[in-house]
């Protein structure tokens, strides 16, 4: 898969939402059928955490290892289905000015932060708290159980022909963008990520801005 | 494979699946699972759960980014989402495990084998992964919001340099083993279900053979323990849940 570029004629003033979301910070919403969200990377090198459910059933939720498997293919770009656990797709990238993204690297955590980096990390912020505390806002049922295998939009995890895998700087660069357009009525569930032990932010947490159009 | 009666150090129990077949078990902290893939062929796609909480689980993520890998072999331990090793990978004659591309469904079976059903079959039917796993978990009280990515022993699944996924043919050999040590106390679900990405062609017909076995104290050198610093960390957490 070549890191093809695709852009979008969407324009900002006619969304019907456009919010930015700190580093540190996440944002939960419910997308309808049919309406396209963007992300936007805003300083380059921003790791989102992203989780998707299917709203009028949140235990149907996106499956990081159907849709490596349906597309065999690891990276995620314009055309990927994001596929559910019972195989159906939630939403599709309809556009895609970084190239790829990671869907393997999954999220932080404070628990994995002590084995990955040194076990006196424990109190360093981490996508997973955020991903937890937010789902608790959700009107329905959802909490850390539901917390599955996310995309992390704007991250570089490559894998080699032997079997490795490294986590590298992001290709994302500021004002790099991705938009999905929702194939049924879609729950988002984003954390931007805090992580400052590693080049998946470039050591340095900025910013992301979403946008949601009707179509 | 003997039978249960041949003199097998520490043997608990020894049972066979059927191709296809789903099994679930608690496996105790100190006892090991031995897998083998009798006939050659198989696949074996498993689930691991924290058996006395099962909000706790196996991490796909977690445990390649933290062992920075793609796949799993001996030496590789299975992180939960917790920073803990849920099993160790004591003993490999196979050199990869795949973890990533998931496990067979409806469709992939009907794809790849014909999807025969059970009003034809018999027993014989063409039995896929997520059936399988749904069926088992609901008997712990599990279901769908608790599924998460699985291994899928004895199979073989490379990338190329633009991320694209190849099934690697032959790979799973008669006699194949896999063993696994437990080091909480865990919930083992699996089948022996085609991998989703297997050749098409006829249902494989590998039958899998499983031991539980008691396993020994953990030394300070063990290899899994001391085969990086993220492992030996993990394990140190490990340690003190149980304190």
């Amino acid at each position: 898969m070549t890191c093809e570029i695709v852009d979008s004629e969407r324009d900002p003033a006619a969304a019907r939402l456009d919010q930015v979301v700190p580093a540190g910070e996440g944002w939960l919403h419910e997308l309808a059928k049919g309406q396209v969200l963007r992300i936007v990377d805003l300083e380059g090198n921003q790791a989102a955490d992203t989780l998707f459910y299917d709203a009028s059933d949140t235990a149907n939720r996106y499956s990081a290892v159907d849709t490596m498997r349906d597309q065999r293919n690891l990276y995620l770009t314009t055309g990927s289905r994001l596929l559910s656990t019972r195989g159906t797709p939630l939403l599709t990238i309809v556009a895609d000015t970084c190239g790829r993204h990671d869907t393997l690297g999954g999220a932080c955590s404070r628990e994995s932060n002590t084995v990955r980096y040194s076990l006196d990390k424990h109190a360093m912020h981490a996508c997973r708290d955020t991903f937890s505390r937010l789902a608790e806002d959700w009107p329905g049922d959802l909490s850390k159980r539901d917390l599955t295998h996310n995309i992390n939009f704007f991250m570089n995890v490559p894998v080699t022909p032997e079997g490795g895998l490294r986590f590298d700087d992001g290709i994302s660069a500021p004002g790099r963008y991705v938009e999905l357009q929702a194939e049924c009525d879609v729950l988002v569930l984003v954390s931007n990520c805090p992580q400052l032990n590693n080049p998946c932010n470039a050591y340095d947490p900025t910013p992301i801005r979403v946008l949601v159009w009707d179509d | 494979m003997g039978s249960a009666s041949d003199a097998l150090p520490g043997l608990r129990f020894r049972t066979t699946l059927e191709p296809g077949e789903g099994w679930s078990h608690g496996l105790k902290r100190g006892s090991r699972l031995r897998i083998t893939d009798v006939d050659g062929g198989a696949n074996v796609s498993a689930m691991f759960f924290n058996a006395d909480l099962p909000v706790e689980r196996y991490n796909m993520p977690d445990t390649l980014k933290g062992q920075h890998t793609f796949f799993l072999t001996r030496g590789n331990v299975l992180y939960s989402d917790m920073g803990r090793v849920l099993v160790s990978i004591t003993e490999d004659s196979c050199g990869w495990h795949d973890t990533v591309t998931g496990h067979s469904t409806p469709e992939t079976v009907r794809q790849g084998f014909g999807g025969d059903r059970y009003q034809e079959a018999r027993n014989d039917y063409h039995r896929n992964g997520r059936d399988s796993f749904l069926q088992e978990l609901a008997k712990w009280g599990l279901g769908r919001r608790d599924w998460m990515a699985n291994v899928n022993f004895f199979s073989k699944v490379v990338a190329d340099d633009g991320g694209g996924l190849t099934w690697v043919a032959g790979h799973a050999k008669p006699g194949a083993q896999v063993e696994l040590r437990a080091e909480m106390n865990v919930l083992v679900v699996l089948n022996s279900t085609p991998h989703p990405l297997a050749a098409p062609g006829p249902y494989p017909a590998s039958r899998v053979s499983l031991e539980v076995l008691d396993a020994g104290p953990l030394a300070e050198d063990d290899v899994c323990r001391t085969s990086c610093p993220q492992n030996g960390r993990a394990f140190a957490n490990t340690e003190r849940y149980f304190l």
